[in-house]
């Protein structure tokens, strides 16, 4: 127990490093979209969760996402400034004062997605199929049109001068990647148990897990609720990392995107919503020298990526050290043949 | 003998459609009783009635003492009252230990927070849950297959599987929607054989629906014969077979 969180803490700090380094040294165009890659694989695990997973399928996560966004980033900006009177530690600045401010703000950002995932989650998951997207993607517009109206969070123009809580960006990378391996490792954990398979098994058929005794209502409603709490996290580290948030940021193609990432991915397969998450924000990054056309070929590359492995990239499976070793002895096969 | 699974005027209707009208059975602890009737006459209506898919518009079911109405599937699955489906519902894409080991799912006692964080005591119980699904697939003689994938399996065996993972909840009654439908007379034979075997073994009650007479005659101790939602006949196979009413329902009757 000791010698893992002494081999934790060596790794936190390593990650701590790496993200001060690559931050310092690598253009910031690139680190801007490392960042993104990372906050768009969270989100894709998070939805795959619902989607890939429990076989639920939502296309409003974009609510769940802002939701934490500006419920963390009113945390920093609205109530922290009234309450650090009385408490000093919450002054921002400080590596100290940011961490906490930061935690702060994830707790909070996570909490209310989790309690919006709760209350939209318990009606909807009345509903199959098609009736469950469209209502999902109504209340992930209703979210957003909610946080038009709130003049608090400065409606259209949105919530501006967000304190970074990242050391001017430096953490940014160790943070994302924290949540991001928190919350792909929390996902694999419950995939290798029986509960687990009790989700895969609500996918699979709903009217016999029911008979098996699993309470499908149960399952829905809190893979619905997890998936939320991460969207959260991932809405949290935006806001505090780009500083500025509105509701546009959050709309109907945000949701579509992630979906996108989770079919593409492969539905359920945790690696392959990560990679997906990646690959889908820096392609268009890539195509940006076709400049007019390259939505145009992204588009096709989802198309062609469809048409020749309409299960997604990896399916059902996952990448790890099996199938990598696999793939180096099939190789081995082949040179020795 | 005490009756482990009361039906008392049960009726359900749909619309202005009685599907089951006034059905009223009992099995008791230990018996083998079966269902049967023609096409429509409401059997797989009584099955989905006595496991809580549809509530009864009237009167009670009763198992073990305590009343049926008004749960959900699940929580009839974990009172001990296990079924099989008529058109197969396997958990495709799942292997056969995991379709198993679903339904053992029923007797957790761990949480969520145990599973996400991977805790000792859930993978204690993970490994005991294993284990006992692996022992109830050989004796199902289905050990082979346990790291397939189910779909993968032929016809026969994924019927067999469908009693495996009815098993696997632990049930005290097991009911069987047309365990035969589909299968060659051979696989008939083996069934029947698969069917008296885990009834001793598990020590479990069995209702059974089937439309095989052979199969029902077979095995069966005790009939009922169900037409047009209401049961028409009750009885030994031996007085089901000479009831006219029952050869009426079936064979239509003669112009005379």
């Amino acid at each position: 127990m000791a010698i893992r969180l002494v081999l934790g803490a060596l790794a936190l700090a390593a990650l701590a490093g790496c993200s001060i380094a690559l931050s310092e040294n690598l253009e910031t165009y690139y680190f801007l979209v490392l960042i993104q890659c990372g906050i768009a694989a969270i989100l894709a695990v998070s939805l795959n969760l619902i989607n890939g997973i429990t076989g639920q399928f939502s296309i409003g996560h974009a609510g769940f996402y802002a939701v934490g966004a500006y419920v963390g980033a009113s945390w920093t900006v609205l109530w922290r400034p009234v309450l650090v009177r009385y408490a000093s530690f919450l002054e921002v600045g400080t590596p100290a004062g940011d961490t906490v401010n930061l935690l702060i703000a994830l707790a909070l950002g996570c909490a209310a997605a989790a309690v919006t995932g709760f209350v939209v989650g318990t009606p909807s998951l009345r509903l199959r199929g098609d009736y469950l997207a469209i209502l999902t993607l109504g209340f992930g517009e209703v979210i957003r049109v909610i946080l038009l109206n709130i003049d608090a969070v400065g409606g259209a123009r949105g919530l501006t001068g967000i304190p970074t809580l990242v050391a001017g960006g430096g953490l940014a990378a160790f943070w994302v990647f924290v949540v991001l391996i928190a919350v792909a490792g929390l996902t694999r954990n419950l995939m290798t148990t029986t509960r687990g398979l009790t989700w895969l098994a609500v996918r699979e058929d709903e009217v016999a897990a029911d008979a098996m005794g699993v309470s499908t209502t149960h399952v829905k409603v809190t893979a619905f609720v997890i998936g939320s709490t991460f969207a959260g996290a991932a809405g949290v580290l935006y806001a505090h990392f780009f500083t500025g948030i509105s509701p546009d940021i959050f709309g109907m193609d945000v949701s579509i995107m992630i979906t996108t990432m989770v079919v593409l991915a492969g539905t359920g397969s945790v690696t392959g919503a990560i990679i997906a998450g990646f690959a889908l924000t820096a392609l268009p990054e890539a195509f940006r020298f076709l400049k007019d056309y390259r939505m145009l070929i992204f588009s096709v590359t989802l198309i062609l990526t469809m048409l020749t492995r309409p299960q997604g990239i990896l399916g059902h499976g996952e990448l790890g050290w099996g199938s990598f070793s696999r793939l180096l002895r099939r190789l081995g096969r082949h040179t020795a043949a | 003998m005490s009756a482990l699974l009361t039906l008392d005027r049960v009726t359900r209707s749909f619309g202005g459609l009685a599907a089951v009208a006034g059905v009223s059975m009992h099995v008791d602890e230990g018996e083998l009783v079966g269902l049967i009737g023609p096409n429509g006459a409401g059997k797989t209506t009584v099955f989905n009635l006595l496991t809580g898919v549809y509530a009864p518009s009237e009167g009670g079911i009763w198992f073990n003492g305590r009343t049926l109405n008004g749960l959900r599937p699940h929580q009839v699955a974990r009172r001990g009252v296990a079924r099989t489906f008529q058109n197969i519902r396997l958990f495709k894409t799942l292997t056969v230990l995991q379709n198993v080991m679903v339904a053992a799912h029923v007797r957790s006692r761990t949480g969520l927070l145990s599973a996400v964080m991977r805790a000792p005591s859930q993978c204690r119980e993970d490994a005991d849950v294993e284990r006992q699904c692996v022992e109830l697939l050989d004796r199902l003689d289905l050990r082979a297959y346990a790291h397939e994938r189910s779909d993968s399996l032929a016809y026969g065996l994924q019927r067999r599987l469908e009693i495996a993972r009815a098993l696997a909840t632990g049930p005290r009654l097991l009911l069987l929607d047309e365990p035969g439908a589909g299968m060659n007379p051979n696989e008939k034979v083996g069934l029947m054989a698969l069917i008296e075997r885990i009834r001793t073994d598990f020590s479990l009650t069995v209702l059974l629906i089937e439309h095989d007479m052979k199969l029902v005659m077979g095995i069966c101790e005790r009939i009922y014969v169900l037409d047009y939602g209401q049961i028409i006949c009750e009885g030994d196979p031996a007085t089901i077979s000479s009831d006219p009413k029952v050869i009426a329902a079936y064979l239509g009757t003669g112009a005379d």
